[in-house]
């Protein structure tokens, strides 16, 4: 299984600036120390070995869109953030003139959650089969709402994509195209869900939007049971923990600190932080995901936890 | 669990030990809440001895922010004292270092409370 991160981060899209791009530019200018470079290519190497992350990278960007890649004919996405845009390019590219079959799998209907549908290029295309799977009543009643006039140009009903909607139950496995899927109640304004996917002994939890009540016992030891042994927990981790806790307590997410305990307690093998702040910047987010691999550091009672932070454009292989 | 208060002037110092985590915190909230509704008033200060504190979880941090805001719904504060450098490193990676005056002694935090919380701790 390898997962692919199209948009990764919370509430709305955004993107680096000019003045962000031309403090990277300097930056590694000055970091290049007056060093020649014969061509683009041996400057691209020593851009890609040696500039550090913070110069060579950003992490965007789109809105949540996250593709598990099973190996398998059909396509899995979580989410149809601004991400699922570049990810239907991806699709098309892929697919050359067959058309796909694609299933989505929703965590809720908040705008930044399906936002990138009306650009999401299979949905134009004939042929194309798409199911939208969530555990929401409303799931369908958002999709055709935020196509409709006035708000976009193309209704909902001329898509040309074979488009069903799909309901699951929370915390029971469904068995699509040879991945075990199950949703899991999450606390969010409205009810999200995370999903567990396996699939040959191989576990992805894609949990966002997520608040944890520390003070819930009960809550905590459910999610640790979602979570347990899982390869990779993609995890909301939209705050530090003080936020979380207090300004923005009953907001819907979580932090860097909580997704580090969480996983320890469940056992899990890879933390992603995903569903960055739009306030945050680059070298905000590095901040929080260096903090949170010193905490599972000074925590650490058995094995080691792998913390990285999700970016348009990464991707993991199980 | 019992927390014991010592008083020096216009400050009470209340030690905290072991580790505070999901399986206490309930327990830990009960307990301090308590001793700040007790002592924290007349604009008394309330000093948190963390040197006995050898770990804490989120759920022990929430249990910090509960007492922060009820010490200042009575009209005092919390501050905190001599944490042990996981305790201190959890403090900053969660940004509560934002939120509470640290202090590297219980006698810093009282001399930031005023003169004489010092000078009591000094005399005892």
């Amino acid at each position: 299984m390898r997962i692919r991160f199209w948009g990764t981060r919370g509430s709305i899209p955004v993107s680096l600036t000019a003045a962000d791009i031309r403090d990277k530019l300097a930056r590694a200018l000055v970091a290049a120390s007056g060093r020649r470079f014969a061509s683009f290519e041996e400057a691209h190497e020593y851009a890609t070995r040696e500039l550090d992350f913070s110069l060579t990278h950003t992490f965007g960007g789109h809105t949540s869109c996250v593709e598990l890649d099973t190996g398998g004919p059909e396509y899995f996405v979580c989410d149809m953030g601004s991400g699922a845009r570049p990810f239907g390019a991806h699709v098309l590219a892929r697919q050359g003139r067959r058309p796909p079959t694609v299933n989505v799998f929703m965590s809720h209907m908040h705008w930044d959650h399906i936002m990138g549908f009306p650009f999401f290029g299979p949905a134009y295309m004939p042929g194309a089969k798409i199911r939208i799977h969530s555990c929401h009543d409303a799931c369908e009643h958002a999709f055709r709402l935020q196509q409709a006039a006035p708000c976009f140009p193309v209704d909902f009903d001329y898509l040309s994509a074979s488009i069903e909607f799909v309901r699951l139950v929370p915390d029971q496995p469904r068995e699509i195209a040879g991945v075990t899927v199950t949703p899991h109640l999450q606390l969010h304004a409205g009810d999200s869900y995370g999903f567990r996917f396996e699939k040959d002994g191989r576990s992805a939890v894609y949990t966002t939007d997520s608040e944890h009540k520390l003070e819930n016992f009960a809550e905590s030891a459910d999610f640790v049971d979602f979570l347990r042994d899982a390869d990779v927990v993609i995890f909301d981790a939209m705050y530090s923990m003080l936020e979380a806790i207090s300004v923005k307590a009953d907001w819907g997410h979580s932090s860097n600190v909580v997704g580090v305990e969480l996983c320890q307690m469940a056992g899990a093998r890879h933390l992603v932080l995903f569903h960055h702040e739009p306030a945050n910047d680059d070298a905000t987010l590095l901040r929080l995901l260096k903090e949170a691999r010193r905490l599972e550091e000074l925590t650490r009672g058995g094995r080691a936890l792998e913390i990285t932070s999700a970016f348009d454009g990464m991707e993991i292989e199980l | 669990m019992a927390l014991k208060a010592r008083s020096y002037a216009n400050a009470h110092v209340i030690p905290l030990a072991g580790r505070l985590d999901h399986d206490n915190s309930e327990a830990y909230r009960v307990e301090l809440l308590s001793q700040i509704e007790q002592h924290a008033v007349g604009g008394a200060a309330i000093v948190l001895d963390l040197s006995g504190l050898k770990y804490v979880s989120s759920a022990g941090l929430r249990v910090f922010m509960l007492a922060s805001r009820q010490a200042k719904a009575q009209g005092s504060r919390v501050l905190v004292a001599a944490a042990q450098p996981m305790v201190a490193e959890i403090f900053l990676i969660s940004r509560f270092n934002l939120i509470f005056s640290i202090h590297p002694t219980v006698r810093d935090a009282l001399a930031a409370v005023s003169a004489e919380a010092a000078e009591a701790f000094d005399k005892a």
